[in-house]
């Protein structure tokens, strides 16, 4: 019996905590990045923004969540309900569960996997599903056509990320996430990280971003003035808010990725005292709030893309490029004897 | 040692039921469906084996590209389901067939592997010592390299295939041409007159 506390319930009770300590934090960042998103539309806008409920509208996104509960599920008597209920939760367990090999700082990650960045890519590829279920199972012209063009996006863009990550790789030499950040550690600041020697990249990875993300100014798959809202026009209550919160969830994720792929992780952006003081945990987030920022700029700054537009930068300008790339990284760093171990 | 056999007997045992429901659900976007499942269970058992990079590959590339490839023309088809069901006796035979040559042959792989005495293949090296991802990166790229190259030709040579037999041009549709968009410049494309009053251009 012994055993099997120590051996069993303990290391569940304590994983189960260390989930919590992640998913808790996160979910609040969720939370608030709505918030933030409206306040920097507006200030982009010259207005206020939200600003009644609670000091500086605060607890504006406590009070949508609220009237989101609040509100009648309604499932469209032509939709496959099994099918329609669970595209949102799974999309929103899958910009979830990816944070389990994102490293905080030094060991302070949920599962230190040799793979970490093979099970993040492929943690955001399985993110089309939830679209293309919702789609579907709208029963819906409009849904089913944004569930189409998001399937075709979601694909497309996933290949040049790829090769962007694979670049990353060689750098590094490992597909251990932690392994990546320790290795943009070149003793130089924050002009040794990975988005420097990689630019062109760096570029690459943050457009596919928006795109695998589904945000503006490729957020085709939503359309509103073309689709309504495209997939999740059908939704409503709760289902509508597990996709808005899976969504936002990707972006904090994309951008964590972006901090841990090319802007050094935990790492101080300067490595001298004042900035060695603050803990890790506290660079990681501010990278990912400056990434995340990003998404709310470019989404207050560009128009959409046409759809024939974006799936020509996708294949045609992107994909040769970061194929390029990735040869002329292997090439310059097996001819420099670069190469990491 | 318990946890991992039980997470063994879940991920097969619904790798299986997943595969039978593949070809006897009614709806075919179920059917992908339980193909995905089937594929994660897979990856599951992957996992549960210590090759978690074929794992994350087996999702990456199955999950993550071919099943969404697939999902989005069944999705797109428009077939009678019932009509679907009515082949089923007259193709039994020949694909019963099939798998009893399936059968047959893994048998014999198997028996050879037991009676033979495990040397037929090169031994795995110790996961302790070495990550899968290096040891498969090792192999691929030095005693299989040409196997490998040519496996890649395979697929360009395929690939090539595919493009060439849905390639069409079309007369008489306008295409946007970005690269003459952008190198126009300001002289050719715009001309600033002097109207005087009363006279028109």
């Amino acid at each position: 019996m012994a055993e099997f506390w120590t051996g069993y319930a303990l290391p569940t009770v304590i994983t189960v905590a260390q989930i919590l300590a992640i998913v808790v934090p996160l979910l609040l960042a969720v939370a608030y990045y709505t918030y933030a998103e409206r306040k920097v539309l507006a200030w982009a806008q010259l207005r206020k923004g939200p600003n009644v409920v609670g000091p500086f509208g605060l607890l504006q996104p406590i009070a949508d969540a609220v009237k989101l509960l609040m509100k009648e599920t309604v499932i469209p008597s032509g939709a496959n309900r099994i099918v329609f209920v669970a595209a949102p939760m799974l999309t929103f367990v899958l910009a979830l569960i990816a944070w389990a090999v994102i490293p905080f700082d030094v060991g302070l990650v949920l599962a230190d996997i040799n793979v970490g960045i093979l099970y993040l890519f492929a943690i955001s590829s399985l993110g089309v599903y939830g679209v293309i279920m919702a789609g579907w199972a709208s029963n819906s012209k409009y849904a089913f056509l944004g569930a189409l063009r998001s399937a075709a996006q979601m694909v497309s863009y996933e290949v040049s990320i790829g090769f962007v990550i694979v670049c990353v790789l060689l750098l590094a030499g490992s597909l251990n996430l932690t392994q990546i950040v320790v290795a943009q550690d070149r003793g130089w600041g924050f002009l040794g990280w990975n988005w420097l020697p990689l630019l062109p990249m760096f570029v690459v990875f943050l457009v596919s971003m928006l795109a695998e993300t589904n945000r503006a100014p490729f957020d085709l798959p939503e359309g509103e003035s073309e689709l309504v809202a495209g997939f999740f026009v059908e939704y409503s209550s709760m289902s509508f808010a597990l996709f808005f919160l899976g969504e936002y969830a990707n972006m904090l994720l994309m951008s964590g990725m972006t901090a841990v792929l090319f802007l050094g992780g935990w790492l101080p952006p300067v490595d001298v005292a004042p900035f060695t003081w603050i803990p890790g945990p506290v660079w990681f987030a501010l990278k990912i709030a400056l990434v995340a920022f990003l998404f709310l700029w470019v989404r207050a700054t560009f128009p959409r893309y046409r759809y024939d537009q974006l799936m020509r930068l996708g294949w045609k300008v992107f994909l040769p490029l970061s194929l390029f790339w990735l040869v002329l990284t292997a090439g310059v760093l097996v001819a420099m004897g670069w190469l990491p171990e | 040692m318990i946890v991992q056999a039980l997470a063994f007997y879940a991920f097969s045992a619904v790798a299986i039921a997943s595969a039978v429901m593949v070809i006897s659900s009614r709806n075919p976007v179920h059917s992908v469906f339980y193909l995905i499942l089937a594929f994660f269970n897979a990856a599951g058992l992957f996992v549960l084996l210590g090759a978690e990079f074929l794992a994350m590959i087996l999702v990456v590339v199955y999950v993550g590209a071919v099943a969404v490839l697939f999902l989005f023309v069944v999705m797109m088809l428009d077939v009678n389901f019932v009509e679907l069901r009515q082949g089923f006796l007259q193709y039994l035979p020949i694909g019963a067939t099939v798998g009893a040559i399936l059968l047959v042959e893994l048998v014999f792989i198997f028996s050879a592997w037991a009676f033979g005495g495990g040397t037929l293949a090169a031994p795995a090296p110790d996961p302790t010592e070495i990550a899968n991802t290096h040891a498969l990166g090792n192999l691929l790229y030095t005693r299989y390299v040409f196997a490998f190259q040519a496996a890649g030709l395979v697929l360009l040579v395929a690939m090539i295939g595919a493009i060439v037999l849905t390639l069409r041009q079309r007369v008489g549709v306008r295409r946007q041409k970005i690269a003459r968009q952008v190198s126009r410049a300001r002289a050719e494309a715009v001309e600033v007159v002097k109207v005087p009053t009363g006279q028109g251009v």
